[in-house]
């Protein structure tokens, strides 16, 4: 397959950046996004060219490191997926794709495609965790936790924290990410300890990086990787709540 | 105080005023469309102006006027800081963005609708607040709604504002659960169903108003005096 690409270059942070054209001949419909940008730049190398930045890890969907908005959609067009596992046969033969990075105050560009993440880390630090006594590995059996609380507690931990829901957001809120790590947390038995003050300082860390409000478009659920459902916000705003009540 | 403040101050404290406040909006629309109904009795607007003139006198219905009155000025002035705040968010626009894919135009133009409503509520205001409750003389307001939605016009101009509003409900009403933290799987679907009330019936009974008195009203005596064909 043949396609025109048209990619954001970015020196660095302070760069301003523009768009770059490049052609690619000959890609398997079978490769992915990334294999296919690889593939781009072991020609740019051998031209002599800077290649084109992009972050990537375990390419199987499951470390949240890719994320590239392609023809205008987070991770590009399909449900569920993330960049590494699309393929280039979901693209029209000869097509032009645009490939730009995610696009939020909170999350800068580092270099192409490549932004900086750490403001997610950040919010992670404010709550995302729980106190607990480590040592010796508890009985599984121990804490009694009912079927269908562990298996909403699993969807919402399914979150990779890529930024897919930023990216996709008009208005850039980070809401799914954080209603996922608190939803994941309120619901177990383990989480219970930080419950109130979770939610009020992952909320606080939120704003404190310039997310912005979540106007309930649900773009964000429908360009997540791990279709993580937006009944997360919902919880996150009644712990919100609950905990400025109680 | 110094909590309060900072619930106000969090995003997700202004959209719960923002959802509180349009819930209590929306209250006010099944009250307004009921009793507007009067004007169907076809008794020349004899119950109609009894029952403005007693909701224009009631002390609790006062009372819930002003708490109407500052609910308004809340949804539109935390409506405008939440919109003004997510557009410093995004850092740059995207070349491409198939936002239209992934959502339903009610939710992406909200603050759209909801700015041509207040622009809305400042003609309807003027037009049948003012007169009714600070003229000098006494008008009656059932000859006030006759004369108006006579100007084909101005019931245009009603029935494209009654649009927006759909609109506006499509997305806003079940939006005001959402971030109330009410929305579930276990009910979402009573929700949509309930949904319906505020984003077509009301809207809809609200047009059949101007619908009427433009295009199917045959002038009483009241209205004959007042020179309305």
């Amino acid at each position: 397959m043949n396609f025109t690409l048209k990619i954001w270059r970015q020196k660095n942070k302070n760069d301003k950046g523009r768009f770059a054209s490049y052609e690619i001949r000959d890609v398997s419909p079978d490769a992915s996004f990334l294999e296919m940008l690889d593939i781009l730049n072991e020609g740019l190398a051998k031209k002599g060219e800077e290649p084109v930045a992009f972050d990537h890890d375990c390419r199987e969907g499951i470390c949240g490191s890719c994320g590239i908005v392609i023809d205008g959609r987070a991770h590009g067009p399909g449900r569920g997926i993330a960049t590494c596992e699309l393929r280039m046969r979901s693209f029209r033969d000869g097509a032009t794709i645009v490939a730009e990075p995610w696009r939020a105050k909170p999350f800068p560009v580092i270099k192409d495609l490549v932004v900086d993440r750490t403001s997610f880390d950040r919010i992670m630090y404010a709550g995302g965790y729980i106190s607990t006594k480590t040592g010796g590995v508890p009985d599984g059996n121990a804490i009694p936790i009912p079927k269908p609380v562990a298996e909403e507690a699993m969807d919402a931990a399914a979150c990779i924290g890529c930024g897919a829901c930023v990216a996709a957001c008009p208005n850039s809120s980070a809401m799914l990410f954080v209603g996922a790590k608190v939803s994941q947390l309120a619901l177990l038995p383990q989480g219970q300890v930080e419950r109130k003050e979770r939610a009020l300082r992952m909320v606080e860390q939120m704003d404190a990086e310039g997310f912005g409000n979540c106007s309930n478009t649900f773009a964000c659920e429908a360009e997540c990787p791990k279709e993580i459902s937006v009944a997360h916000i919902a919880r996150l705003n009644r712990e919100f709540i609950r905990a400025k009540v109680t | 105080m110094k909590s309060l403040f900072a619930f106000f101050s969090s995003s997700i404290g202004k959209k719960i005023v923002m959802s509180l406040t349009g819930l209590f909006l929306c209250t006010f629309l099944a009250e307004h469309v009921a009793g507007n109904f009067l004007l169907f009795m076809n008794d020349n607007g004899a119950m109609y102006d009894a029952y403005t003139e007693f909701m224009s006198h009631n002390i609790v219905i006062r009372t819930i006027e002003i708490v109407l009155a500052v609910s308004l000025v809340g949804h539109s002035i935390s409506g405008v800081i939440v919109w003004l705040k997510n557009r410093r968010s995004r850092s740059e626009n995207y070349k491409v963005y198939k936002l239209q894919e992934n959502t339903p135009l009610a939710s992406r133009i909200t603050m759209i609708t909801g700015s041509f409503i207040f622009l809305f509520l400042v003609v309807h205001l003027r037009t049948f607040f003012v007169p009714t409750r600070f003229g000098t003389e006494a008008v009656s307001p059932y000859t006030l709604v006759v004369q108006s939605f006579s100007n084909e016009w101005y019931s245009a101009f009603y029935i494209v504002a009654l649009i927006f509003l759909s609109y506006h409900l499509r997305h806003g009403f079940q939006s005001a659960f959402q971030t109330l933290g009410l929305k579930n799987k276990k009910y979402s679907r009573l929700l949509d169903w309930l949904a319906v009330i505020f984003w077509l019936l009301i809207p809809l009974g609200f047009a059949s108003m101007p619908i009427y008195f433009a295009f199917f009203y045959k002038a009483g005596p009241a209205a004959l005096v007042l020179g309305v064909q």
